[in-house]
């Protein structure tokens, strides 16, 4: 059964901590409950979105760089 | 040449500020804006608006080369960089000029010179202005070390030279602390840096942030007295008011001085700010920093002194001289400012962007809202969180207090949360009404002061 995180707050979603480090997570990788798989700058501040249930990653819906809503799924697990 | 249309490169309650001066003034604006603020306030009151980009800054406000298309493409033959985004960037002051343009501000040179740390604070003590007390450069070995902090006073903070933002900074209360803690902190230094030099600085405990603007035309300079901007959190200004509580006449007239002779050797143009550190145990204060642009809280000092600073920076800008004498500017009674973020509070002010469902400014006399809101108006996230500047003014610093208070239960914004219940409970604590408090105290108080939910 599939499930999805969600963006817990409107802003810009990042896939990596930096522009120069790797991605948080890739199509494929595990997530446990509590790992970070991005982050959302909202008004100057970036906030880590934890993955709040585990399971493989299937899909990523936001691009690194794209502006997102509070409620907006950022990916797929299976 | 007086300015024929102003191009504001800001946006937000600035922009909005600036807007209000230049219709004051009689100049046509035009308001550069990002994809995300095409619905903002200083878009729908400019006489014209150019979109300039996407709404991340560094692809719209950040874009100097975007600026200047706009510039040419409205006939703008002025600039105004507000406050942040290309205010402080000597580049950009430099590419408007290049254009044909008037950069509001100072030259580039000033920018440059001035926002340099190291030339500043040459220029500040070529000018005769105190600097915070430290070494020359590195110390050399802890016997070098021992006879600097003899002469600058304990305590002492010990920095690393490769350190920046806090990092490597160590405090020695006395001589045997810094015989302990500099062979440590070297050790530190080439771990964490690769490089072990170390400089001393004093330590100003608990000290007051005091500021003092400036305004000139190049050629001649005035002061406008000074702004106590000791209550921040993160290093960020959240109370700001005019004058401070904590001078004297004599301290007043000295600090304003001194920082009035550094904006005449420097042949200052425009509206500037002289950041100092005060320290209330011994009546010193320290040059910091000069800010080369029109800052956040300026409008306590227009409250206490009766100018329009902005309208005058846009003035002189246009090639009018100073025309005010010291002897012109005086002040009268108290002012507070309240920095309305949208943050939340109750949860460690967790930014808070959304639509404003209801919106009611207060009014009355002696109080003023500088705001970007407007009902319905949805706030993007993409930006800094400030909404908006409530600024009361009184006769007295009790009654200003007072006033707050009561301006901040008139003021009404629903459907996000924001920073006015912090300010309810600053303006009914005791130490905030009776002017004690210091750069130090705001988070610690907030630990023992949590702020209930609104």
């Amino acid at each position: 059964m599939s499930s999805q995180i969600m963006s817990p707050l409107p802003g810009t979603f990042y896939r990596q901590p930096s522009p120069e480090e790797a991605v948080f997570k890739e199509v494929g990788d595990q997530v446990a409950v509590g790992e970070v798989i991005g982050l959302v700058e909202v008004m100057k501040t970036f906030r880590e979105v934890k993955a709040d249930k585990a399971g493989t990653i299937t899909e990523f819906h936001a691009d690194n760089e794209d502006a997102v809503m509070a409620g907006q799924p950022l990916v797929t697990l299976a | 040449m007086p300015i024929a249309k102003l191009l504001i490169a800001n946006r937000g309650e600035i922009a909005v500020r600036i807007i209000r001066a230049a219709q004051k003034l009689g100049i046509p604006t035009v308001q550069v804006h990002s994809m995300a603020d095409a619905d903002s306030l200083a878009v729908r009151m400019a006489d014209e608006a150019v979109e300039i980009g996407p709404p991340h800054a560094a692809k719209s406000y950040l874009k100097a080369d975007a600026i200047l298309d706009a510039a040419r493409a409205s006939g703008a033959d002025a600039v105004h960089p507000g406050y942040g985004f290309l205010s402080e960037n000597a580049e950009f002051a430099a590419a408007v000029e290049a254009a044909g343009l008037i950069f509001v501000g100072p030259t580039p040179e000033t920018i440059a010179r001035l926002g340099d740390k190291a030339s500043a604070r040459a220029a500040a003590a070529a000018a005769g202005v105190p600097t915070v007390p430290g070494s020359e450069g590195i110390v050399e070995d802890l016997a070098d070390a021992r006879a600097c902090a003899e002469e600058i006073g304990y305590p002492v903070m010990i920095k690393a030279s490769a350190g920046g933002g806090g990092r490597g900074i160590k405090v020695a209360e006395n001589a045997d602390d810094l015989a302990t803690l500099i062979s440590q902190a070297r050790a530190e230094a080439e771990v964490a840096f690769g490089d072990g030099g170390l400089y001393l600085e004093k330590l100003v405990r608990n000290a007051r942030h005091i500021e003092v603007q400036v305004l000139g035309d190049g050629k001649d300079a005035v002061h406008f007295f000074e702004r106590e901007c000791s209550l921040q959190r993160r290093r960020q200004k959240v109370w700001e008011e005019a004058p401070s509580m904590a001078l004297d006449d004599a301290t007043r007239q000295a600090l304003c001085e001194s920082a009035l002779g550094l904006a005449r050797s420097v042949g200052y143009r425009g509206a500037g700010t002289l950041e100092f550190l005060y320290d209330d145990a011994t009546g010193a204060y320290y040059f910091i920093e000069m800010n080369t642009r029109i800052q956040v809280e300026h409008p306590v000092t227009e409250m206490v002194t009766g100018f329009d600073l902005v309208a005058e920076m846009i003035r002189i800008a246009g090639g009018e001289p100073l025309g005010i004498a010291q002897d012109d500017i005086r002040l009268s009674g108290h002012a507070i400012e309240c920095r309305i973020n949208a943050e939340n509070p109750a949860m460690d002010f967790l930014p808070n962007p959304g639509a404003v469902t209801a919106y009611r400014a207060p009014e009355g006399p002696g109080v003023r809202f500088d705001t970007m809101l407007y009902e319905g108006y949805e706030i993007p996230p993409f930006y800094d969180s400030l909404l908006g500047k409530l600024i009361v003014h009184a006769e007295s610093r009790d009654q200003a207090m007072d006033r707050v208070a009561a301006a901040l239960a008139d003021l009404t914004v629903e459907g996000i949360h924001t920073t006015i219940p912090l300010h309810q409970q600053l303006a009914g604590d005791a130490d905030i009404r009776a002017g004690r408090f210091h750069t130090q105290f705001l988070e610690p108080w907030l630990e023992a002061n949590p702020i209930p939910s609104d």
